[in-house]
């Protein structure tokens, strides 16, 4: 399967997951929603350029606020997370020749460390942007903050689930490639 | 110039980010304006397809809940019908002809249109609902939607054959109610914080509210018929920084089961909209 196939698919799946099964889940609390579709944007391939990787993440945002009814709430920190992106994986990949034999972010690719960390910064910031603009068009600090810190937390859980369920190992380039 | 060329080039993904947030945050503050640009026809047709697909799937789980909801409202109904009561007087009027208009000058305000629930949610701050019902078969923008509990939310956009519906449970609604004992108006709001439980708003100090009271829509809403169920006081609290109560009202309506609701078209909607928006001549 070739890397544009299997983003293709990615690309509909975390939509689906998202608006049907994560969007219906009753809510425990208000702090508490589970968001796990940006993971799209973080598994996509290193050598993906960074204009088109931004037009994509607004495209990929803009579908999610298609179902959801909010024209540009979820797109506006889709293209921010898209934008930190290239920056923070030049700081975090080691400088040798990994990201010749892999294709995209993974623990594999990574390490364990410095690929959490990417998770961890990424999933922070489209959080903190999402809620930022949600209160500032309703809602109070506290709301503010509670809502970051629950929302991250959970959706740390799920793309650590995510993580274990589809270990992503076998992405090997081949030297003729 | 040339220096010009340069700065954009150094700073093309930096300024082509600035493009994209922009355009999004364009289009989120004028949300109400791009909403039907947003959801033209075309798009909305496709998610309302997708959301059909899913909703048949779906309806198959509630099937007995749908049930027993529409059995209760029946009986509901029955019990209201004309043929249970019995009219001291000969000369009233027990049955509502269907025409618009009958020869004793009776004429239909509501009508009540069935459509079904094809997609909702209840986690966001911004809940819509999306009916399979569009403007090819009577529902505008601005029409009142019922459940068979109580209120559901208002219709703020119609493609064809799509409808998609503010519920009560979007932070930007409002719905004008009062209480059912002594008719004192105030408005229901939701604070995004607990998807069974409305806010009662700006219901005076002086009103005699009670745990387990009844909150029905009131008379001085255009598209929402009085007297509906909005829900029962969960929780009064005095706001001490002004003269109004903060009360919490549980809601009639189940939001996580929607399966069949009822638009209500409003046939002088139209008119008292207009003329209530009209700014008036006298200063």
């Amino acid at each position: 399967m070739s890397s544009l196939v299997r983003n293709i698919i990615r690309y509909v799946l975390f939509i689906l997951l998202q608006v049907f099964i994560l969007n219906e889940v009753p809510p425990l609390h208000q702090f508490i929603v589970p968001y796990i579709y940006f993971l799209f944007i973080i598994w996509l391939p290193f050598n993906i350029n960074r204009l088109f990787l931004m037009v994509l993440a607004f495209v990929f945002g803009l579908t999610l606020d298609a179902f959801t009814g909010t024209p540009g709430l979820h797109a506006a920190p889709c293209v921010l997370i898209a934008f930190i992106r290239p920056v923070l994986l030049g700081l975090l990949i080691p400088q040798e020749t990994t990201e010749q034999s892999y294709a995209e972010p993974s623990v594999k690719s990574m390490g364990l460390a410095p690929y959490s960390l990417y998770v961890v910064i990424l999933t922070f910031v489209h959080h903190f942007y999402l809620v930022l603009i949600e209160w500032l068009q309703f809602g109070n600090f506290i709301y503010f903050l509670g809502k970051v810190a629950g929302t991250t937390a959970v959706s740390l859980l799920l793309i650590a689930l995510a993580e274990m369920l589809f270990p992503r190992k076998r992405r090997y380039k081949t030297n003729a490639a | 110039m040339k220096n010009i060329f340069f700065f954009i080039r150094r700073y093309f993904g930096f300024l082509s980010f600035l493009l994209l947030q922009i355009a999004a945050i364009i289009l989120l503050s004028n949300a109400s304006k791009t909403h039907e640009a947003f959801f033209s026809a075309a798009l909305n047709e496709a998610t309302g397809d997708l959301n059909h697909r899913y909703s048949n799937l779906h309806s198959y789980f509630s099937l007995k809940e749908t049930n027993r909801q529409l059995a209760e409202e029946n009986a509901r109904l029955r019990n209201m019908l004309a043929a249970n009561f019995q009219a001291p007087d000969s000369s009233r009027k027990a049955v509502t002809d269907t025409t618009l208009r009958d020869t004793l000058g009776h004429y239909r305000k509501y009508t009540y249109l069935p459509a079904r629930v094809i997609g909702n949610t209840v986690t966001l701050q911004t809940n819509f609902i999306t009916l399979e019902r569009g403007t090819l078969q009577g529902v505008k923008k601005g029409m009142a939607v019922i459940g068979p509990d109580g209120i559901v939310g208002v219709v703020v956009e119609a493609s064809n054959n799509i409808s998609r519906v503010m519920s009560l449970l979007h932070r930007n609604s409002k719905v004008s109610a009062m209480l059912k004992k002594d008719n004192y108006a105030g408005s229901i709001e939701w604070d995004g914080v607990n998807p069974y439980y409305l806010q009662l708003k700006n219901v005076s100090k002086s009103a005699k509210v009670n745990k387990g009271d009844t909150v029905l829509t009131s008379n001085y809403s255009a598209n929402f018929p009085s007297h509906l169920m909005i829900g029962t006081v969960a929780a009064i609290s005095a706001d001490p920084s002004s003269n109004f109560y903060l009360i919490k009202v549980k809601t009639a309506t189940n939001f996580f089961n929607l399966q069949y609701v009822n638009v209500i078209a409003n046939a002088r909607y139209a008119e008292q909209t207009a003329l209530e928006n009209t700014p008036s001549k006298n200063p």
